[in-house]
């Protein structure tokens, strides 16, 4: 019942949310088409010392450093105008030496930062670091607003979709108009024949058997139907009973929007480096909230792409951030720990029964089972849901036809060769190791 | 035709005035029909359901369940924010610590799951006590204690620690100011920190006077030690090394003197060394009450306590010259025996005694000496025990009289565990000043201004020192539940040193022991051991007067009093496992009894009846001891000493228990002036007590093949056929052994690939200490099902060691009898008396759990194949497809399934550990928790043997023979329990497997199972 409410609820906001979001890509879509081309043209002007300061920026300083916004380091947009040139040269090349020489500014800067030392960039020449100056200094021109007319842009790329639903409302609009007509048209030729004294008497019918009496009347009939009734109404009981319990699909809405398909799939994380003790315990273990702020310490806003049918914008994804950071206790500003946590609930998607033992390291360390075997295409999935059943038949079709991995795993070595030697194969199955056995999972 | 006869069935009938033949008119019995299969009569009588209202309440939830059923309720995970790095879910952590609560003492390691300590080991690596017996297995569950303090009090009110301190400060130093004494009441605590924090203490208010109180006291045995070797101390032994071990009323495998020495008696215990001049040691034992010791001893004689002096001083003086004074007919040939076979084993003999008396202490002391036994350890002595008797009477003298102002206890209950317990709380709540520090609200607690709550022992530091040079530390295991400091700590606060406790203990051991050793590799093991220098002057028994041991004689009745191995000093009475924990020699749970001779309950018109569905009742006896009367139940005790009864300590409690745990009764208000033999009269009253009685039949009826026992000289004469003899079956005229394949109906299971689990319990080395039991339950989630249901035989340890007692003197004599029984009136008359347990039986345990059936008879009668066999040799039960027929149960030969009658946990009616949220925190997140109407049995630690082979695989190695492990297995100290891999040839468990005293239990059956056992082996003259 709950992941049906869970499914409907998911439901019910795509369809809300459809109208908004549709004038919202329309919207979105001009307006950012825009600042990209004006960009571009600024840039061309600039020259290559931007675009070569830009490369060399995201390379070196973006790990600690952002354009508008204090993190680990200061904030760098106009910085050349706040320091000496020459200053900044030997600073970036070597700040320690600075720090320690005692250079009132450097001092400064170290003990804004509660001690922590900046990296030394030996290998930038003055040159490299005029560029990224240029760069850092570079202001974009602010975008001017567009005399395009919206319904122009719907025309051309408010999608199909649209224009579909408005045919489809014409039609039944159209076909409505012809329901009344053809009424309205009978009803007057009616008054006419009437007026014109033509008198309409129905044609009498031949008396026939009615087909439901007939149908009674057969009693082969009756009972085949009846039969027929039966059966297929105990095949739909069952398989409503049946998947009572079976969870396949569920997708409820966590406390954190949290993309698989960003993090999986367009930035190809590894699933066992977040969930690391799927190596050696029996839990696949949800990450705690620090293994998160290993990336997002750095990562505080989104940039990636865009799902503007399903309003997963960027500002939608950045505030999802913010709600990590207010889990885990992280000011932003100061970029610093508060101590003040809220740990988050999430719900939890895969419910084995208790009377279950399940061990993730066995299948993916000692069977090397790939995690998307069970948990499917995680990489697409926007929202996480169960992929796989997770019923008994389902885990057992898999321990017939998977075969054991022995190979270079002493523990195998002895209980393999005597096996193979009993039975004359090479490879053997779990079921065939006694995968089967009922005490290997329930106890 | 109509007829005008009456027909009737009897003459009653025709009677009009009868009346049961007017209430046959009416109802179809007489009598209205017992409902007890439900629950007791009386509620169900009072109950306002009527039994249409329960047929609406069984149709409404039903359908309730029904549509419940569908929904799948919505769980959440909640992560850590930061995770520890030791932390990982799914996988244990182990910490070693150490148990001393004033009573028990010992080196463990407790097993944590996410941060919560679940199991008790014992820390085999450990030097000194590395063995942990039941209480210590069950201590963990006390953690978990729904009734625990949670923050300190001030006249029953909750207050601040801040407030507390400022309070408690202030009259201390106003007491301090005007001199008025104050007594520091502490347990036994050999911890050089504490010792030195208590000083420092005392150092700031010098009006503090120390006393160290033990609630059931080693005094006369400390004394005696301290005079001749000069140290509050009690000798050590260690009786591996002996040969002939005699015991005067010391239940050294029990509490007798600290306990702990069950592997070292074990060990010399299984007969080894060349096949036909095998060796064992040879015990005997002279006691009052039947203990467990007694129990295990080859030679056994109930005596009363003056005739067990008479015996100390009979040996005393035949070896080492004195007027040897003649026993009596019926000690003499038993005491003669003992003293040859002293004087022939040498220096390996040992003598240990339990009475209670300075003079027979320091004689015990004196004869170890003489026989320069090798067992006997005066060197290295056991620092466990140091309370001081006379202290204490003088301290609570002083108490009632008002001579101090002003009381401190420390985990001790003086209130309680005091023999006039009602005039101290009186007096403790006169005086100006009274603290006591607890963890419940205990009854001395509840007389005092101050309570600070104190966290258990897993959440606690701490370091000891068990023998002079063998130190261990306790470390948390747990961040504390409750709002509780530890006492040291408010010491120190007390005594304005701003420091706590842990770094007391790190700083005193880096600079007073370690030695430059690693502080965390001691942390980390739980011990350090350095080379003692205690260095004594050889001490001289010259002057010793044993006059009072050899004149001693008894004058009436004897009460002796002893402590339980479930139950202890009473520390943990709110531990339903160990409430529900079937002693061992009596098999009763739930209470405390008076043990009676038969002969002696007869005289005085005592008796035990079973009821009809076969529970044990016993009469009331009043005991009266020096004016003051006690009401207890009695338990009539083969082997019980005549003109003694025993009764045990540790129950009777009534508070900071819940109301099933208060079970028993006080036996603390007996012990005056700390001794535990007293003169008493008995007398019987009118009145029944229900038991809660798991063993209802006593005897083995001379079915041999059961228990398999034979004598030492038979063992080294003869072949294996004549003790150890397989049964035979006859196939066309041809005798086969049972196990033969030729004359199985099973087809039989190629087991040679893989693993084989087998466990070997070997009967010689089991001495019943139930530390099996315990552990079983907490690795397994077995449900405590209380007294009512224990009474019905619902009992549901996976475990139970079964106890038997011969009906002749000796079991062997039982076999002949059965054997010679021929026709059916033979039989009638001479099994009805063979029910009877012997005056002074013999005894024998057995552990008897699911034996993994190769050819299990439950398997096969199971209609839903709930239980299966897997070719590891385990017979396995899922829970889930169990519909609860019973039929296995039915089958099972050993009668060791389990049915779950009721939904033991979150249901009120079972008011246990599993009713609540703090109390489920010990399960094992790795084993099921059984719902109502499902069969459960013995899995042979399945969850254990799957970890060792998940483990292995994950490691991609071989697995070790000292790998495989089982719950009791591990808990067993004394080595009886061995598990392993069969098709392992260098395994212990396959060596066993091929030994000449290897059995199966009921190998008749034909059911080959997987569980052996070890044929006793009797230290015995008999041939």
């Amino acid at each position: 019942m709950n992941i049906k409410t869970h499914l409907f609820k998911g439901k019910k906001i795509k369809k809300s949310n459809k109208f908004l979001s549709i004038t919202f890509i329309i919207f979105i879509t001009f307006f950012s088409s825009f600042v990209v081309s004006a960009q571009e043209v600024a840039l061309n002007d600039n020259g290559e010392a931007v675009q070569a300061g830009k490369k060399l920026f995201n390379a070196n300083c973006a790990a600690c450093h952002k354009l508008n916004k204090r993190a680990v380091g200061p904030a760098l947009r106009g910085v050349s105008a706040k320091y000496d040139k020459e200053w900044l040269y030997s600073w970036i090349k070597n700040s320690t030496a600075m720090v320690k020489s005692g250079d009132a500014q450097a001092v400064a800067i170290y003990e804004e930062y509660n001690g922590s030392v900046m990296t030394s960039f030996l290998q930038l020449s003055n040159s490299d670091i005029d560029n990224i100056l240029a760069y850092t200094d570079y202001i974009p021109p602010a975008p001017v607003a567009s005399a395009v007319a919206p319904g122009n842009v719907a025309s051309q790329s408010g999608g199909s979709g649209v224009s579909n639903d408005i045919i489809l409302g014409a039609l039944v609009l159209v076909f409505l108009i012809l329901i009344v007509m053809l009424f309205l048209v009978q009803k007057t030729l009616l008054r006419i024949a009437e007026a014109s004294g033509v008198k309409i008497t129905p044609e009498p019918k031949p008396k026939r058997t009615p087909i439901w009496l007939a149908f009674v009347q057969n009693q082969f009939l009756v009972m085949v139907s009846v039969v027929f009734l039966l059966f297929s109404s105990a095949y739909f009981v069952y398989g409503y009973f049946m998947q009572v319990g079976v969870d396949q699909g569920y997708m409820p809405v966590q406390p954190i929007h949290y993309s698989h398909k960003i993090h999986a799939g367009a930035n190809q994380i590894e699933c066992k480096y977040c969930h690391s003790s799927a190596r050696v315990s029996k839990h696949s273990g949800i990450p705690s909230l620090n293994v998160c702020m290993n990336c997002h310490m750095n990562i505080a806003e989104y940039n990636g792409e865009e799902d503007l049918e399903n309003g997963y914008t960027k500002d939608f994804y950045t505030k999802e951030i913010k709600k990590l950071y207010a889990a885990v206790g992280w000011d932003e500003t100061n970029q610093r720990y508060t101590g003040e946590t809220q740990p988050v609930k999430w719900v939890r998607i895969h419910n084995l029964p208790d009377f279950v033992y399940f061990n993730h390291a066995q299948h993916v360390e000692v069977g090397e089972i790939a995690c998307e075997k069970c948990h499917g295409p995680v990489e697409e999935m926007e929202i996480m849901y169960q992929y796989s059943p997770l019923t008994m038949g389902w885990c057992i079709n898999c321990h017939r036809e998977t075969n054991v991995k022995v190979e270079s795993n002493e523990y195998y070595a002895k209980i393999h060769e005597a096996l193979s030697k009993k039975y004359g194969i090479e490879k053997l199955t779990v079921a065939q190791m006694g995968g089967l056995e009922c005490g290997k999972c329930h106890y | 035709m109509a007829s005008n006869k009456t027909y009737w069935k009897n003459l009653a009938q025709l009677d009009p005035s009868d009346e049961a033949v007017k209430k046959l008119e009416h109802n179809e019995f007489v009598s209205k029909l017992p409902k007890d299969f439900l629950s007791d009569e009386k509620t169900l009588d009072e109950s306002s359901t009527s039994r249409r209202d329960f047929l609406k309440y069984v149709g409404f939830s039903t359908a309730a369940a029904t549509i419940a059923a569908c929904e799948g309720p919505v769980i959440k995970s909640v992560p850590y924010v930061v995770q520890p790095e030791q932390i990982r879910p799914g996988i244990a952590n182990y910490y070693a610590t150490t148990i001393a609560d004033g009573y028990d003492f010992a080196s463990i390691l407790i097993k944590t799951r996410e941060g919560r300590p679940i199991k008790v080991e014992s820390n085999k690596d450990a030097p000194t006590l590395g063995c942990a017996n039941a209480r210590v297995h069950a201590s963990v569950l006390s953690l978990y204690d729904s009734l625990r303090l949670q923050g300190p009090q001030s006249n029953g009110e909750d207050i601040s620690w801040d407030n507390f301190y400022l309070q408690t400060d202030s009259m201390l130093k106003a007491l301090a100011a005007s001199g008025k004494e104050i007594i520091l009441l502490i347990p036994t605590l050999p911890s050089p920190t504490s010792q030195k924090i208590i000083s420092d203490f005392i150092a700031v208010y010098p009006n503090v006077r120390p006393v160290v109180y033990d609630t059931i006291s080693s005094d006369t045995a400390l004394n005696a030690f301290e005079k001749y070797y000069g140290q509050r101390a009690l000798a050590d032994y260690n009786f591996s090394k002996a040969r002939t071990i005699v015991s005067i009323d010391a239940d050294f495998l029990g509490d007798w003197q600290g306990g702990g020495y069950e592997a070292g008696y074990a060990s010399s215990r299984i007969p080894n060394g060349d096949h036909k001049k095998a060796d064992m040691s040879q015990h005997f034992q002279f006691e009052s009450n039947m203990s467990l010791t007694g129990a295990n001893a080859d030679y056994r004689l109930p005596c009363n306590p003056a005739d067990q002096k008479n015996i100390l001083a009979f040996i005393y003086d035949s070896l080492i010259g004195g007027n040897v004074r003649e026993l009596s007919e019926e000690l003499n040939p038993l005491a003669q025996k003992a003293l040859t076979a002293l004087i022939k084993s040498g220096t390996k003999g040992v003598l240990v005694s339990g009475i209670e008396d300075e003079v027979a202490q320091a004689t015990v002391l004196a004869i170890n000496t003489y026989l320069k036994s090798e067992a006997f350890n005066p060197e290295s002595p056991k620092l466990i025990r140091q309370g001081n008797a006379n202290e204490v009477l003088t301290a609570f003298q002083a108490i009632e009289a008002g001579t101090v102002s002003g009381l401190i206890s420390v985990g001790v209950n003086p209130v309680f565990s005091s023999s006039n317990g009602k005039a101290l709380g009186e007096a403790i709540k006169n005086l100006e000043f009274s603290l006591s520090f607890t963890s419940k609200m205990d009854e001395t607690a509840s007389v005092s201004q101050f309570v600070a709550a104190t966290p258990h022992y897993l959440e606690s530091w701490g370091d000891y020192e068990f023998k002079p040079g063998h130190f261990s530390l306790a470390q948390p295991t747990i961040r504390p539940l409750f709002d509780t400091h530890q006492f040291q700590d408010v010491l120190l606060r007390l005594a304005g040193r701003n420091t706590k406790l842990y770094d007391q203990i790190k700083a005193h051991w880096n600079e007073n022991i370690l030695n430059s050793s690693s502080w965390s590799k001691a942390l980390h093991d739980g011990y350090f051991s350095v080379e003692s220098s205690h260095e004594f002057s050889k001490p001289s028994f010259s002057g010793l007067n044993i006059s009072g041991l050899r004149k001693a004689s008894s004058k009436g009745m004897s009460l002796v009093l002893y402590t339980k191995t479930g139950m202890g000093d009473g520390k943990q009475a709110n531990n339903p496992w160990l409430q529900e924990f079937p002693d061992p020699i009596t098999r009763v749970s739930w209470d405390n009894y008076l043990t009676i001779s038969l002969s002696d309950a007869e005289a005085i018109g005592l008796k035990n009846t079973n009821t009809a569905n076969g529970a044990l009742n016993g009469s009331y006896a009043a005991i009266i001891v020096g004016g003051k009367t006690l009401k207890a139940p009695i338990i009539i005790q083969p082997g019980q000493a005549i003109g003694t009864v025993g009764l045990s300590f540790g129950y009777g409690k009534r508070m900071g228990l819940k109301d099933e745990m208060q079970t028993g009764v006080n036996a603390f208000e007996l012990y005056q002036n700390f001794n535990k033999v007293q003169t008493v009269e008995i007398s019987a009253l009118d009145e029944e007590h229900e038991f809660a009685c798991v063993q209802l039949h006593n005897t083995l009826m001379g079915r041999g093949d059961i228990i398999k026992e034979t004598t030492l000289e038979i063992f080294n004469t003869k072949d294996k056929k004549h003790w150890n003899k397989m049964p035979q079956v006859s196939k066309d005229h041809i005798e086969f052994d049972v196990t033969s394949p030729e004359v199985d109906m099973w087809q039989e299971f190629d087991r040679s690939i893989g693993h084989h689990f087998n466990l070997s319990i070997d009967l010689n080395s089991c001495t019943g200490c139930g530390a099996c039991v315990i552990a079983c339950h907490a690795e397994n989630n077995v449900p405590v099902v209380g007294k009512r249901e224990v009474r019905k035989s619902r009992d549901m340890h996976w475990l139970r060691i079964d106890r038997y007692y011969s009906s002749a003197d000796s079991f062997e004599k039982d076999n002949k009898t059965k054997e010679s029984i021929s026709g059916i009136g033979d039989s009638l008359s001479i099994f009805g008396k063979m029910e009877l347990a012997a005056e002074n039986p013999q005894v024998a345990f057995q552990p008897v759990m699911c034996q993994h059936c190769n050819h299990a008879p439950c398997e096969t009668v199971c209609p839903v194949a709930a239980t299966s066999h897997g070719r590891q040799g385990q017979n396995h039960m899922a829970y889930n497809r169990c519909i609860g027929t019973r039929y296995c149960a039915n089958n099972c030969p050993y009668k060791v399934r389990r049915f779950n009658w009721f939904l033991y946990n979150k249901n009120d009616e079972f008011d246990y550990h599993m009713n609540n949220d703090l109390g489920r925190m010990v399960l094992n997140p790795d084993v099921v928790v059984r719902s109502r109407g499902v069969m459960e049995k013995c899995s042979m630690c399945i969850q254990m043997t799957q970890k060792t082979i998940l483990d292995a695989k994950l490691e991609g190695r071989e697995i070790k023979d000292s790998d495989w492990n089982c719950a009791c297995s591990n808990a067993c100290d004394t080595g009886a329990m061995v598990f392993g891999d069969l098709n392992d040839e260098k395994s212990k468990v396959a060596e066993l497997h091929q030994g000449d005293r290897m059995y199966h239990l009921l190998e008749s059956v034909g059911t080959k199972p997987n569980v052996m056992y070890q044929v006793k082996v009797r230290n015995t003259d008999e041939v």
